[in-house]
């Protein structure tokens, strides 16, 4: 396992840099088969070269074929014979791995679990924290926070087409598939952001599909969650309010909803905190000013085929309704 | 020789059609996004006549027409017209049109809206989208041909697919003066 | 009478055999002149028609793989649009899948190389097989035709409902792809009826079950591959196909159809489909091995059980394409194990291949070379077939550039490395002429070269969390390096395939005259002249041996007795291929050509309407009728023809 770390392979979306107990037991069976198939890999070429070279033949025509006879191959038959001893072996023993951490992963806590529910849509990701008291039930796009160390379940399906929920630093994929439900459990030791991205076909924007899991300890994601569990903050000042009619006035109130205004429609992400959210367009672009007005003006230019169209406004109003958006903690 | 230049004749026509049926256009492009604001569409207006965005592309793309399709779920037509069936509003998959069946009145009923119920549009969505509607509530009716109407939803099936609707006839298609609305 | 003379051999023809050798080129002639290209059925003919096409797609597929990999070059590149990435990807998977791969490794080498290989003047069906090779012809075809009027497919090459189903697959692209399918399954069941029938009754006297050459075992294998698998994707893009235009609910969740009946029907498919394409190529390594070790491959029995063996475990892993789509876990461990143990039998194939090679003589030549970059190449991707067999580790890189490396590994290392191979083999055979040896060992080296800067960086990229099907990427990922290597390598690929080409088309023109047998190598077909005459044997041999010309007794038999005035085979016995009997060929004849071009109608009508195939079927049943009508003179002979019984 060693060798795996190496820089390349430290990132935010790697497998071999599993950050939960999922991601890790599967590093276990990953380097067990890497091993394995390198040693044999190098000792079957080497074999190949070693009888190429010796029995190279420097003629230029093709002598008469060789008479062979039981006897003549008896020791190449005991060779091969002990060679496939040795691959049934060798592939009984990467089974047996496989089904242990197979098992491994079968057996995480699904009791003491935290529910999350995630809704794939074409091209971005719906989060759902249910909660008993409804109004208390938080809803957010792209970014999942969970708190650390605390066996997750993420209970998911579609809203479109076949998506894959993939965030290899934590677990392996799981498919959300229209028609059914699936549950996947998964746990996050290490506080950070580890990045996902869909991983089956899914059209036009599959590439830019990604989210963040974002790990922080118990209290703070305790924290995260009651603010998001409230509506938004009303205007505090003119340009904010100029910018919140925009919205309203806009064809933005078509899709999204942000709770308590009347803006209501579920096609689109929930924009109540959109600017607690670190990135915009499911992961694509850093959310900041300048790349949500260019998101907001020409979003088919950035994701072309995505369901944001294109809108039309003045200055002054683009300004207004950034100013807004930016209030939107 | 004949043969091949009737073969070259028939698989161009073939290459035109397929294109325009397959033309997707993600970018309207500054004219086509501009947002619809409900003025008529009719030719006197201040400043010359107003250029009216060519609806047929959208006609003839199915991908337009399904992305019509997608928006008349997503902005709630549903909730009234039902899946062309008529509920509250009126029915869309039949030979009546009140406001008529032409995609300029239908872009106008969409944007200016109509007494009685349907509100008005404008301002809220941008003008390709309406195109987009306005072609796909036509295909309700069996207006655009079987290749570009969409076929079943992955939904419970409560009508025929619109790729399968016989085409209605509405009483009166030559064009019918454009509806003064409020701009 | 059908009897089995000994005679002289002698180098230059007598007058008789002369005068027998005029009598069958007037027999088998194959009509000329335009229309006469309709109507050939030579197996020869048919079989070199198909590797042209097959690798016209090849290459057609290879330059759009060329555009995808310019677009990766870059993150967040602008040069090929998602929609146009997108028909491209789909395109190439399609088209090297259903367009070249099975179409040549099986349909193309099959058809021209089984019959002689097993000593029979045709295939069986050769008609059928005309008609087979016009459909996959129009089939292929329709599809670029298409893609050049926008209409690409662009939903995968799996086309999984319901990105593919009629919400939301707009338009006509999924339409194409369904019946691209259709076409293409029923020609490769076409031949595979014929391969089966050719081998199983038309085999020499002699060849009996355990002195059939490696090779057409592997195709044997296939042909029962293909019959058991491909019903399951006829039926799923049929299903498709119908819930697109006529409306039905397969994989309508909502009305209580299932998206994931489509994955298993297409996978019953799809992975038998990857042993379809990988057991010609190991049939191949086993011949050139063979041929370049100068001896008797070593374990023939263990080979052709390890075949045969393959062929069975490989409609029981189909559920390893869909382990996370969350299956239970008793499922999991049966695909997981069978993943993997269908290594063993691969593994003692390449044991065998070295022990071959290691008591042998080894001749360096180009098909050797191939040979051994196969070794290289389809045993790395054999051990990341470990990989994605581990359900666990599967999870990680399922769906990811890993796979892509993978199985890039898997089919170009067990399919083009063998077929490049197979065409420097056999080149001379099918065109008398040699390749320049020099100039295929620089393709050789450019393309072994070219392929693992392409691929191997893959495997990294696809650890480091890079998905698959990605029309582009974001700056930050540290992918893009990796990326521009896999270009770069790219290009030795694309000079690999030029150099390739110029030295074909230079041995055409003016390579060293082959003769009958170059290589001195074993299997029937060198027993004939290069290229093959049309009537394929002046006397149809008989077999002595695994290895037919280097076991051949001195005074090795003929078959005489066939008549010589008609197109006459001799069938034999299953096991023991001893002669059974005789049957004519039909001739010549368009109409398998008129028939493909009414059944063509009726697969495009039905992507425009339902009614394509209930009225198509009229001008079908009246080319069928035309086909089938008996014709007087065969007839009176076939009444007249005593049928020769062995005791």
């Amino acid at each position: 396992m060693i060798l795996f770390h190496v820089p390349g392979f430290r990132g935010n979306q790697t497998s071999l840099n599993p950050v939960g107990p999922g991601a890790e037991h599967i590093e276990f069976e990953f380097a067990l088969i890497f091993w394995i198939t390198v040693i044999v890999y190098c000792i079957v070429l080497i074999a190949l070269v070693v009888y190429v070279v010796r029995r190279r033949h420097s003629l230029n025509i093709m002598p008469e074929p060789i008479r062979t006879t039981p006897e003549s191959d008896r020791r190449a038959r005991h060779a091969v014979g002990a060679a496939m001893v040795v691959t049934v072996l060798l592939v009984f023993t990467m089974l047996i791995g496989s089904f242990v951490s197979g098992h491994a992963l079968g057996k995480m806590n699904r009791q003491s679990a935290y529910t999350i529910d995630v809704y794939g849509h074409q091209w971005w990701w719906e989060v759902h924290y249910p909660n008993d008291e409804p109004d208390k039930t938080v809803v957010t796009a792209n970014e999942i926070h969970v708190p650390m160390g605390v066996p997750l379940r993420i209970h998911g399906t579609s809203r479109d087409v076949i998506h894959s929920f993939w965030a290899p630093n934590v677990q392996g994929k799981r498919d959300l598939m229209p028609g059914y439900d699936t549950d996947v459990m998964m746990q996050i030791d290490q506080p950070g952001r580890w990045r996902g991205q869909c991983a089956e076909y899914c059209g036009e924007q599959h590439a830019h599909m990604s989210f963040y899991m974002v790990a922080e300890p118990a209290q703070q994601f305790q924290q995260w969650l009651a603010q998001q569990a409230a509506a938004s903050v009303s205007p505090s000042s003119p340009q904010v309010t100029r910018g919140q009619q925009v919205f309203l006035s806009h064809a933005c109130v078509m899709c999204h909803t942000i709770r308590g205004t009347p803006a209501g429609s579920r096609v689109g992400p929930d924009l109540t905190h959109l600017a607690s959210r670190s990135t915009i367009a499911a992961g694509v672009l850093p959310n900041t000013i300048g790349n949500l007005g260019g998101w907001i003006l020409n979003a088919q230019s950035i994701k072309p085929g995505c369901r944001m169209p294109p809108n039309h406004m003045t200055g002054t109003e683009l300004q207004d309704l950034l100013a807004y958006l930016e209030t939107l903690k | 020789m004949n043969t091949i230049k009737s073969t070259a004749i028939v698989l161009c026509i073939c290459a035109v059609t397929a294109c325009k049926r397959e033309h997707r256009v993600f970018d309207p492009g500054s004219s086509g996004s501009q947002i619809a604001n409900g003025i008529p569409l009719n030719e006197v207006h201040a400043g010359g006549p107003l250029s009216v965005p060519d609806h047929g592309p959208y006609e003839q793309s199915a991908y337009a027409v399904g992305e019509g399709k997608r928006l008349f779920s997503a902005f709630n037509c549903v909730g009234c017209h039902n899946h062309g069936g008529g509920g509250i509003g009126p029915a869309l998959m039949d030979a009546k049109w009140i406001y008529g069946s032409h995609p300029e009145q239908i872009y106008s009923s969409i944007v200016q809206g109509r007494p009685n119920g349907m509100p008005s549009f404008a301002g809220k969505i941008p003008d390709y989208q309406v195109w987009e509607l306005v072609a796909y509530v036509r295909s309700l009716s069996g207006q655009l041909p079987a290749d570009v109407a969409p076929g079943r939803s992955d939904e419970i099936q409560v009508k025929k697919a619109e790729q399968a609707k016989k085409k209605e006839h509405p009483p009166d298609e030559s064009p019918q003066p454009i509806q003064k609305g409020q701009p | 009478m059908i009897t089995t003379t000994a005679i002289e051999s002698t180098a230059e023809l007598t007058e008789q055999e002369r005068a027998q050798a005029a009598r069958l080129e007037a027999v088998w002639r194959e009509p000329t002149g335009f229309w006469g290209w309709f109507k050939a059925v030579h197996h020869t003919t048919i079989g070199k028609r198909y590797a042209v096409t097959a690798f016209g797609f090849f290459l057609l597929a290879g330059l759009l793989a060329g555009g995808m990999r310019l677009q990766l070059a870059f993150p967040e590149a602008h040069i090929l649009s998602n929609d146009l990435y997108n028909q491209f990807f789909t395109m190439h998977g399609s088209t090297m899948m259903f367009l070249f791969a099975v179409p040549m490794m099986f349909e193309a080498m099959s058809v021209y190389l089984v019959p002689l290989m097993v000593g029979t003047r045709n295939i069986a069906f050769p008609r059928l097989n005309a008609y087979s090779y016009y459909l996959y012809l129009f089939g292929g075809l329709m599809f670029y035709v298409a893609f050049a009027c926008n209409t690409g497919a662009d939903r995968g090459w799996f086309s999984y409902v319901p990105l593919a189903g009629p919400d939301y697959g707009p338009g006509k692209r999924p339409d194409f792809w369904a019946q691209l399918i259709t076409f293409t399954e029923v020609s490769g069941l076409a031949v595979a009826v014929e391969t089966i029938v050719t081998v199983f009754k038309l085999r020499a006297p002699g060849m009996s079950l355990n002195r059939i050459p490696i090779f057409v075992w592997g195709q044997v294998v296939v042909a029962f591959m293909v019959i058991f698998s491909l019903p399951g994707v006829v039926l799923s893009s049929t299903m498709l196909l119908m819930d697109r235009t006529c409306n039905t609910q397969f994989f309508n969740p909502a009305a209580g159809g299932d998206v994931l009946l489509y994955q298993h029907l297409f996978w019953w498919f799809g992975h038998p489909e990857v042993y379809i394409i990988f057991i010609p190529g190991a049939a191949i390594i086993s011949t050139i091995v063979t041929s370049f070790s100068r001896r008797h491959v070593f374990g023939y029995l263990v080979l052709v059980l390890s075949l045969v063996a393959t062929g069975f475990m490989a409609f029981g892993l189909w559920v390893h394409h869909m382990f996370a789509t969350g299956i239970p876990q008793i499922a999991e461990s049966y695909f997981t194990a069978a993943s993997m143990v269908i290594a063993i039998p691969t593994g003692a194939q390449v044991f065998c291949w070295i022990a071959t090679i290691a008591t042998g003589k080894v001749v360096l030549k180009t098909p050797m070379w191939w040979a051994i970059g196969f070794f290289f190449v389809f045993i790395m991707g054999g051990m990341t077939g470990m990989f994605v067999a581990s359900v666990p580790v599967d999870l990680q890189v399922h769906d990811t550039y890993f796979v892509v490396a993978h199985f890039h590994y898997v089919l170009i290392g067990g399919a083009v490395f063998p077929l490049f191979g197979a065409i420097t083999y056999w080149f001379p055979k099918v065109t008398g002429r040699m390749l320049n040896e020099t100039l295929g060992q620089l393709t050789f080296w450019l393309f072994f070269i070219g392929f693992n800067i392409t691929f191997f960086p893959m495997h990294l990229v696809g650890i480091r969390g890079m998905p698959r099907r990605v029309y582009t990427y974001q700056p930050n990922m540290g992918w893009t390096t990796l990326n521009q290597v896999e270009s770069l390598g790219y290009v030795l690929l694309f000079l690999a395939v030029c150099v390739l080409l110029v030295n074909v088309s230079r041995s055409l023109r003016s390579g060293a005259i082959a003769g009958p047998n170059p290589w001195n190598a074993g299997t029937l077909e060198w027993a004939t002249s290069s290229p093959p005459p049309q009537y394929n044997f002046l006397h149809l041999p008989t077999v002595n041996g695994r290895e037919a010309l280097w076991d051949a007794a001195p005074n090795q038999p003929i078959v005489a007795g066939l008549p010589d005035d008609a197109r006459s085979f001799l069938i034999t016995r299953t096991l023991d291929a001893e002669p059974e009997g005789r049957d004519e060929f039909p001739g010549p004849t368009i109409w398998p050509f008129l028939a493909a071009v009414a059944t063509s109608i009726a697969f495009i009508g039905s992507i425009f309407t339902p009614w394509g195939i209930t009225i198509g079927a009229i001008p079908v049943a009246i080319t069928m009728i035309g086909w089938f009508w008996p014709e007087r003179q065969p007839a009176q002979r076939r009444r007249a023809r005593e049928i020769w019984q062995s005791e």
